[in-house]
């Protein structure tokens, strides 16, 4: 008896141990939120909440902070970029599911599997040494002299094309995101029953038909999924667009005007916050990032379990 | 034109677009990496790993102390990470099994792996960095080990899952408790697997900047202590591309091509691995 006693033991404290490990996800999740919360709430009581969300005031000498031009200026590199993006990782699953030829599937899979996994700093600083000169160059004078001239989009390209900006920034960040949302789209796409797509076939259809009419309405769910999941991941990417935004804390207008995302003037001014309130505004800034995140990354993963429960069978 | 015709041209179009679009994607990979070779390979010096920094401006000078830095940070961030993300997830693949706790903790575990890794910066700073009054090696280490162990958690789980259930009735048939036969039939049988989680969540965090930059910070000397203040080659790159000189810059391309092929071998090893072993 005592040694079957023993192995309960031993096999209960296992199962603790091992319970407590998964735990820690639940204690990584509360604990950033409750700290995040805890931290900011001097700016919370002092600047409120719609009033700190509306605000363009960024003035660490008067300790006067709002996050209105940080959180414009996240929509409007993350829009972009998704604007970029999407197209390009779509015609990317769709050349991987049903155009390549077999030999170049797996090469080509791999190789978007690489650009995901090159690390953001890299992004950024080939984004400052080789895309912005590129783009201040010969892109933005470029599109100054064609879309420039039209009569309403010439207020978007205004400026000086001087390659720190908006534009470049996106252009970064799609080019990371492309791969993630290239990958679940090509997924969702494989899930396509096979029998569907062979009897469109039979009755005549065309290649692009069967894309059209039948692998893109059953994947829809899958795809939107990926693209909110790649939009959670563009929302907080530091390094990649740090390095060419400038830090300019003023709500943008032109795309070619330099601006600021919440974690850019994270990057830039957490160690140099010299006054209390400073810092909790930055942690506040911090907690509007993690919560809007959290919801988009929610959003997707939801959508992508039912996606894989309505077809995987 | 006979609409058979027209069905034919626009398929043509449609599948003509997407092959550009994937050659698109390639276009974006070979120019980054080149260019990272290209520039990294040209200011790769073998003294760059033997020497530490000189003062800001001088040329010459080396890279040894983020080297050494982000060896350590990444070394005991797996050292905290990986066992808390296998046994973690070895409580979601085996005693919570099929039960609402393991697939809700398995959801929260995807979506923190995406959550923006500068907010687990500050998350340390908070309860690591401030109350001991200084910056550190260690904060480092803990803020990298939380990116970690959702993603060895998440493939740990999975890899569990796929070993056999009859595997382990066989060994409950011969008498064995359950620890013993996680232990010494499940891992066993799963071990490829978890490895190549842990290969990749090592290339995950070895690139990573953000997280460091409120935590273990940088330091211009070389040390070993990490309970100081710890440089690493991302940090540094960041601060050197920022920086107004030439031989920083050039340093930083040489720092940019050292981590990119530690981690798309790391990356490729992995994928390897996993391939070989489930042709098997």
């Amino acid at each position: 008896m005592a040694t079957s006693n023993k192995k309960n033991v031993l096999d209960l404290s296992f199962s603790l141990i091992t319970a407590v490990a998964s735990l820690s996800i639940i204690f990584i999740i509360v604990g950033i939120f409750w700290i995040l919360v805890r931290e900011s709430a001097p700016a919370i009581h002092k600047f409120g909440f719609i009033d700190f969300l509306i605000s363009t005031e960024w003035n660490p000498v008067k300790e006067l902070f709002g996050a209105a031009a940080n959180i414009s200026g996240t929509f409007m590199t993350t829009a972009l970029a998704l604007l970029f993006a999407v197209p390009t990782a779509i015609g990317i699953a769709i050349f991987v599911t049903e155009v390549a030829p077999n030999f170049l599937k797996g090469p080509v899979g791999i190789a978007i599997e690489l650009l995901a996994a090159i690390p953001s700093i890299i992004y950024g600083m080939w984004g400052l040494f080789t895309l912005a000169p590129i783009m201040s160059r010969h892109i933005e004078p470029f599109l100054q002299k064609t879309l420039g001239k039209l009569p309403v989009l010439e207020v978007l390209f205004r400026g000086t094309p001087l390659g720190i900006d908006i534009l470049t920034a996106s252009v970064i960040l799609a080019i990371m995101i492309i791969p993630f949302t290239a990958s679940i789209a090509r997924d969702s796409f494989n899930l396509t029953p096979a029998v569907v797509k062979e009897s469109a076939y039979a009755l005549g259809a065309t290649q692009w038909e069967v894309v059209k009419n039948i692998v893109l309405p059953y994947s829809k769910l899958g795809v939107f999924g990926g693209i909110v999941l790649s939009l959670g991941r563009a929302l907080g990417e530091t390094m990649a667009v740090a390095f060419v935004l400038g830090n300019n804390h003023k709500i943008a207008t032109s795309f070619l005007d330099a601006a600021a995302t919440i974690t850019v003037t994270l990057a830039n001014e957490f160690t140099e916050a010299d006054s209390d309130i400073y810092l909790s505004s930055l942690y506040y800034l911090a907690l509007v990032l993690f919560v809007m995140s959290f919801i988009a990354l929610a959003i997707a993963k939801l959508m992508l379990i039912r996606a894989e429960r309505k077809y995987s069978r | 034109m006979d609409i058979e015709q027209k069905r034919k041209i626009e398929s043509i179009v449609a599948l003509v677009f997407s092959t550009l679009a994937a050659f698109a994607g390639l276009f974006w990979l070979v120019f980054i990496l080149g260019d990272v070779i290209v520039h990294g390979i040209g200011a790769l010096k073998l003294s760059l790993f033997f020497n530490d920094p000189v003062p800001a401006g001088m040329a010459g000078g080396g890279l040894r102390h983020a080297m050494v830095g982000q060896l350590m940070t990444t070394f005991f961030a797996t050292l905290i990470g990986v066992p808390v993300g296998v046994l973690g997830g070895t409580f979601l693949a085996e005693y919570a099994r099929r039960t609402k706790y393991a697939r809700v903790i398995s959801v929260l575990a995807d979506i923190i792996v995406s959550v923006p890794s500068i907010v687990i910066g500050t998350f340390i700073y908070a309860i690591m960095v401030r109350p001991l009054g200084h910056f550190s090696g260690w904060a480092g280490s803990v803020a990298l080990s939380l990116i970690m162990i959702p993603v060895v958690l998440r493939t740990t789980e999975d890899m569990l899952s796929m070993v056999p259930w009859t595997l382990r009735e066989a060994a409950f048939a011969l008498g064995a408790p359950y620890y013993k036969v996680i232990i010494q039939v499940v891992y066993r049988g799963a071990a490829t697997g978890i490895l190549t989680g842990i290969l990749l969540s090592i290339a995950r965090v070895a690139g990573e900047t953000a997280p460091l930059m409120f935590t273990s910070f940088n330091n211009n000397f070389f040390s070993w202590d990490m309970s100081r203040p710890m440089a690493s080659l991302t940090v540094t790159i960041f601060q050197y591309a920022m920086g107004p000189y030439d031989d920083w810059h050039q340093q930083a391309w040489a720092a940019s091509f050292v981590i990119t092929v530690f981690i798309l071998i790391l990356t490729l090893l992995g994928r390897f691995v996993l391939k070989w072993r489930f042709k098997q």
